[in-house]
């Protein structure tokens, strides 16, 4: 197979752009997306400094690169979960990662902080892991951006994420998720960081091409939590669909996003909302839609389950 | 050939001379969940891959 652009051998095919790329081509086409993702969502400029939340995969490491590429101010933000050798491992990637091209690497750690691991932290609540590391997570990816004066925060979600996760919310008609499916969040108020996901255009495959091709070190291992299994069975469903006809994928989230553009001019914007329904938390000041965050809500019932105090 | 598959990690025989697409047809695998490495490189689904040859089939799709 040979480059669409410049007759070169293949490395990648695009089925869905009837294309392939070369190593050179591909690496360029895939920094044109993100570019393009960028200015079309109003994501942020080369003034803005952005921070990047970084896991040690192919997604977010190889968005690190790429704003690298495109000259954008960007620095890393890793929480170390407490996983046993799967946290060792992606945490070691990120520091080499990171301490290799000079890039300002801030670290979580739950273990000091919150005085467990994750694992832990979800028997103590009695909740599914996944769901209690989303919210630990989320927590503090925003609050970090904030204190640490970050105008943005970004993250690696990509094309495969997004459509799977609409796929989901829609099966269900999570209306209520839906609104939050963008590729840009707005930082509606006072401690609310601006959230945005450069990498939307582009296939989870495209991304992993890019990563071996620019030889970035990622962890290929899954988190042993096995991370939504139900996420694993969506991306699969739509792959099956993609296989057959090129160009499903982004025609779904795509389309999803087009009629949310449409829509947003009859209805009160975002931010408008989240002005009406956000407030400090009482406990840490985050903001939250009840008087207690859901963060501060899970330690304190951690704290309460625990045999040790959990916490700061 | 031999061919090195990910989750969990596992090594098996695979009869060449071979087309990509169609090892990964044999596997069972989804062209779009996968991507196929020999040594450095990448290689797309046209490539004939030898008998002496060793690859990696490394999936792309995670759950986060
Ligand atoms: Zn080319
Ligand atoms: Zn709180």
């Amino acid at each position: 197979m040979r480059c669409r652009k410049c007759k070169g051998k293949a490395v990648l095919d695009v089925p869905r752009h009837h294309t392939a790329f070369c190593k050179a081509c591909l690496t360029e086409f895939v920094c044109a997306q993100v570019e393009r993702a960028i200015s079309e969502e109003r994501m942020f400029t080369k003034a803005d400094r952005v921070l990047v939340a970084v896991s040690g995969g192919k997604d977010s490491l190889s968005l690190l690169d790429i704003l690298g590429k495109l000259g954008y101010q960007a620095d890393a933000f890793y929480v170390d979960l407490g996983i046993g050798e799967y946290s060792r491992q992606s945490k070691a990637k990120v520091e080499r990662y990171t301490s290799a091209r000079g890039i300002s690497l801030h670290v979580h750690e739950l273990k000091e902080d919150e005085g467990a691991g994750i694992n832990d932290l979800a028997d103590l609540v009695h909740r599914p892991t996944c769901s209690v590391c989303g919210t630990l997570k989320r927590y503090h990816f925003n609050r970090t951006a904030v204190e640490k004066g970050y105008s943005v925060l970004a993250t690696g979600h990509n094309l495969d994420d997004e459509a799977a996760r609409l796929l989901g919310n829609v099966l269900h008609w999570q209306t209520e998720y839906l609104e939050k499916q963008g590729p840009t969040l707005p930082d509606s108020v006072e401690g609310f960081a601006k959230k945005v996901k450069p990498l939307y255009r582009l296939a989870e495959r495209e991304i992993a091409a890019y990563a071996v091709v620019n030889k970035i070190d990622y962890i290929v291992e899954e988190c042993p939590n096995a991370q939504g299994a139900k996420m694993l069975l969506y991306k699969d469903i739509l792959n099956r669909l993609e296989s057959e006809s090129p160009g499903t994928k982004q025609a779904f989230y795509w389309g999803f996003l087009t009629r949310q553009k449409t829509d947003e001019q009859a209805r009160p914007s975002m931010a408008e909302h989240d002005r009406a329904v956000l407030r400090p938390c009482v406990t840490c000041g985050q903001p939250t839609t009840s008087e207690i965050c859901s963060y501060c809500k899970l330690m304190a019932r951690a704290q309460k389950n625990g045999p040790t105090p959990v916490g700061s | 050939m031999k061919v090195l598959l990910n989750h969990p990690l596992r090594e098996v025989e695979v009869k060449g001379p071979r087309r990509v697409r169609e090892v990964l047809q044999e596997l069972n695998l989804l062209p779009e969940s996968v991507l196929v490495v020999r040594g450095d490189d990448l290689v797309t689904e046209d490539e004939l891959l030898k008998d002496e040859d060793r690859i990696e089939i490394r999936p792309v799709i995670s759950g986060g």
